[in-house]
């Protein structure tokens, strides 16, 4: 009796379950894909065209849709959960689905000269805080940057060391020596990326360049002249060079106490210069510029005309004076350096006229 | 930018962060879509990406106010030079003509360079607000469904499955909130015809922990037929695939198990000079300067012959 009420409780039991779980369990020929990283499932069973056909479109597909769509649910209860926050959440696994990437991956850094030197004597990096305690000031303040706490170019009272020059400024001295710590660190910095994006640098002098032009090699070979120990002066010339152009000095500039007799001379010139009546003239820089002012403002005409038809007629001051400008302090330079009053500031005033 | 012979860099932290931002990455971030019109639009098409853009609306970028004629299949420049200046890698291209009437075309970049692109025409669409039921909020991670043989045996619609799982899957998450499993899209192929619906799925209490899901329309419907392709080389597809080795999950080396489960490693030890080996030390085991170590075989000896009888 026993044995047989055991076995109706199984069966029964049994029942239930199958019942139970009747309701989410869905019988498909082929078992489909899931990928519940992505919350994706794949169904490669064959759809019946005659189905799709004999019932309405839409109703076939939602009954589709909610077959596999329980189907994923069930895979995705399977995975382990947790609760966070008053929520039930489920962790998913890595996504299965290989997807192409959006960029191509980011190639390794190469070592800086610093990390390289450091994994070679094994030394690590030691984090350090970011606030020092300054005394002078009773308070925190940043170990490095505005207003750090041991600031080496602010102090107010510096004290001349026995072996220095008496006369020399030990303020500027600090700053000036700051200053090249600041541009050495960043051109080796510079020289990291260059060394890590491999673009070439020069170490001194040139860089070279794959197709180099007739300037170009014409300065690399004065650059490479001038790199002797005297400074290229007495460097052989091949038989057809010329000698360089713009060597030496641009400006020259007299000593102040010096020659005293070429120094009257060049006063009394002056002075006599400036004491004639008629102005130094030189006819055919003259006629040139005055060419040169009328070609300008005819152009200019031209201009403002295209530019009135258009709309545009904003631009034409500005380009009008920035030429006139441009165009004087040239004219202006081109004359000899001694002439000081009569090429400067005129525009084009002509002489013939 | 500081200069150094052609290096740039950038100076302020600002610039810096956004550079970082559109670099190459290890692990990469969502990807972003731009939708864009062509040169002539109809009503449909108009409504298509613009429902298409609420459905996934996290991560999108759109250039809907703008028509851009151009025409994808013949000059890609264009959507290229789109790609690099707003940084994203799929697009979606709306347009109308007589000869394709509702077009658009899905495609996606690698490298700003146009990886693959597929013309899907819509033949029926039904929009959003046509349907009138509740939506799923915005945002919520859709569930991808795929039916039909043909986006396993066919090449073009294995690549259309690729390209819609990154148009439409969402950011990557490590977990799901269970009752937050609302939204279903659900694509079948059938036919030479792709059937696009998306529902959102009611979980109602079934006997046991799994629920039983009901599935109740919302959302836009659309009717698609695939038309032209560009599909990338399979050089060029395996090149996009390539995963940076760091992200390589490292083996663990000198672990074993054995039947039972228990789990074994090596050590390996230099070889050690057992004469100063480190034992109790018994004091009359001790080296003596002498004959005592015959002695004590000679005893041990006799001890061998007695146990033997």
């Amino acid at each position: 009796m026993a044995a047989c009420s055991v076995e109706e409780l199984l069966a029964k039991a049994e029942q239930e379950e199958a019942e139970k779980l009747k309701s989410i369990s869905v019988h498909k020929e082929l078992d489909l894909e899931f990928d519940v990283g992505n919350l994706l499932a794949c169904d490669k069973n064959r759809i019946e065209v005659r189905d799709f056909r004999e019932q309405k479109k839409e109703d076939f597909l939602r009954s589709l849709a909610r077959d596999n769509t329980q189907l994923l649910i069930n895979e995705i209860w399977k995975q382990p959960t947790e609760r966070v926050e008053e929520a039930i959440v489920v962790k998913l696994p890595e996504s299965a689905t290989p997807l192409p990437r959006e960029k191509p991956p980011p190639k390794p850094k190469p070592p800086t000269k610093w990390e390289e030197f450091a994994k070679l004597k094994g030394i690590q990096k030691k984090k350090k805080t970011n606030l020092v305690w300054d005394e002078t000031a009773k308070e925190w303040k940043r170990r490095w940057g505005y207003k750090r706490a041991k600031d080496d170019t602010k102090e107010w009272l510096i004290e001349v060391p026995e072996t220095a020059d008496p006369n020399e400024d030990q303020f500027a001295k600090r700053v000036k020596a700051k200053k090249e710590r600041v541009a050495k660190n960043e051109f080796n910095r510079l020289k990291n990326i260059a060394r890590a994006q491999k673009i070439k640098v020069p170490g001194v002098g040139l860089t070279p360049v794959a197709q180099q032009s007739k300037d170009d090699l014409s300065k690399a070979v004065s650059v490479a002249k001038t790199s002797t120990a005297s400074a290229g002066r007495f460097q052989d010339r091949l038989p057809k060079e010329k000698p360089p152009k713009n060597t030496g000095k641009r400006r020259k500039f007299e000593p102040l106490i010096g020659n005293f007799g070429t120094e009257k001379q060049k006063q009394l010139e002056l002075l006599k210069l400036m004491d004639s009546k008629k102005p130094r003239l030189d006819i055919t820089k003259a006629v040139n510029k005055q060419m040169r002012e009328e070609d300008r403002e005819e152009a200019a005409a031209k201009y403002k005309k295209g530019a009135g038809k258009k709309g545009r007629k904003g631009n034409m001051s500005g380009k009008g004076k920035g030429k006139g400008g441009k165009g004087g302090k040239g004219k202006g330079g081109s004359k000899a350096g001694g002439n000081k009053a009569g090429g400067g500031k005129k525009r084009g005033k002509p002489g013939k006229h | 930018m500081t200069q150094l012979d052609g290096i740039v860099k950038p100076k302020t932290k600002r610039s810096k962060r956004f550079l970082d931002n559109r670099a190459p990455k290890l692990i990469e971030d969502v990807k972003t879509a731009m939708i864009m019109k062509g040169g002539n639009t109809s009503q449909t098409i108009t409504q298509a990406l613009k429902d298409i853009v609420t459905v996934c609306s996290v991560f999108n970028l759109y250039l809907l106010f703008r028509k851009n004629i151009t025409r994808p299949f013949e000059d890609s420049t264009s959507l290229e030079f789109f790609s690099k200046k707003t940084d994203c890698s799929l697009f979606l291209f709306g347009s109308h003509n007589k000869k394709r009437p509702n077009n658009v075309i899905f495609g996606r970049m690698f490298d700003f360079h146009v990886l693959d692109m597929i013309e899907l025409g819509i033949e029926k669409f039904v929009s959003l607000s046509d349907i009138k039921a509740s939506k799923c909020p915005e945002g919520t991670k859709p569930m991808l469904v795929f039916a039909g043989e043909a986006f396993d045996t066919d090449n073009e619609h294995k690549r259309l499955k690729s390209l819609l799982i990154d148009f439409f899957r969402g950011p990557t998450v490590s977990a799901v909130r269970l009752a937050g499993l609302e939204h279903v899209l659900h694509f079948t192929a059938l036919e030479g015809k792709i059937y696009m619906r998306s529902y959102r799925s009611l979980l109602k209490k079934s006997g046991c922990r799994t629920p039983r899901i009901e599935l109740e329309e919302i959302g836009p419907s659309f009717d698609l037929v695939l038309r032209r392709t560009h599909l990338a080389s399979d050089d060029l597809y395996k090149l996009a695939h390539r995963q940076p080795k760091a992200l390589k999950a490292k083996k663990k080396k000198n672990i074993s198990h054995n039947v039972f489960g228990t789990k074994f490693g090596r050590v390996h030890m230099q070889k050690q000079d057992l004469s100063k080996l480190q034992t109790r030390k018994m004091k009359g085991l001790r080296k003596r300067k002498g004959g005592v170590v015959a002695e004590d075989q000679d005893g041990q000896a006799p001890k061998v012959a007695k146990v033997e009888s």
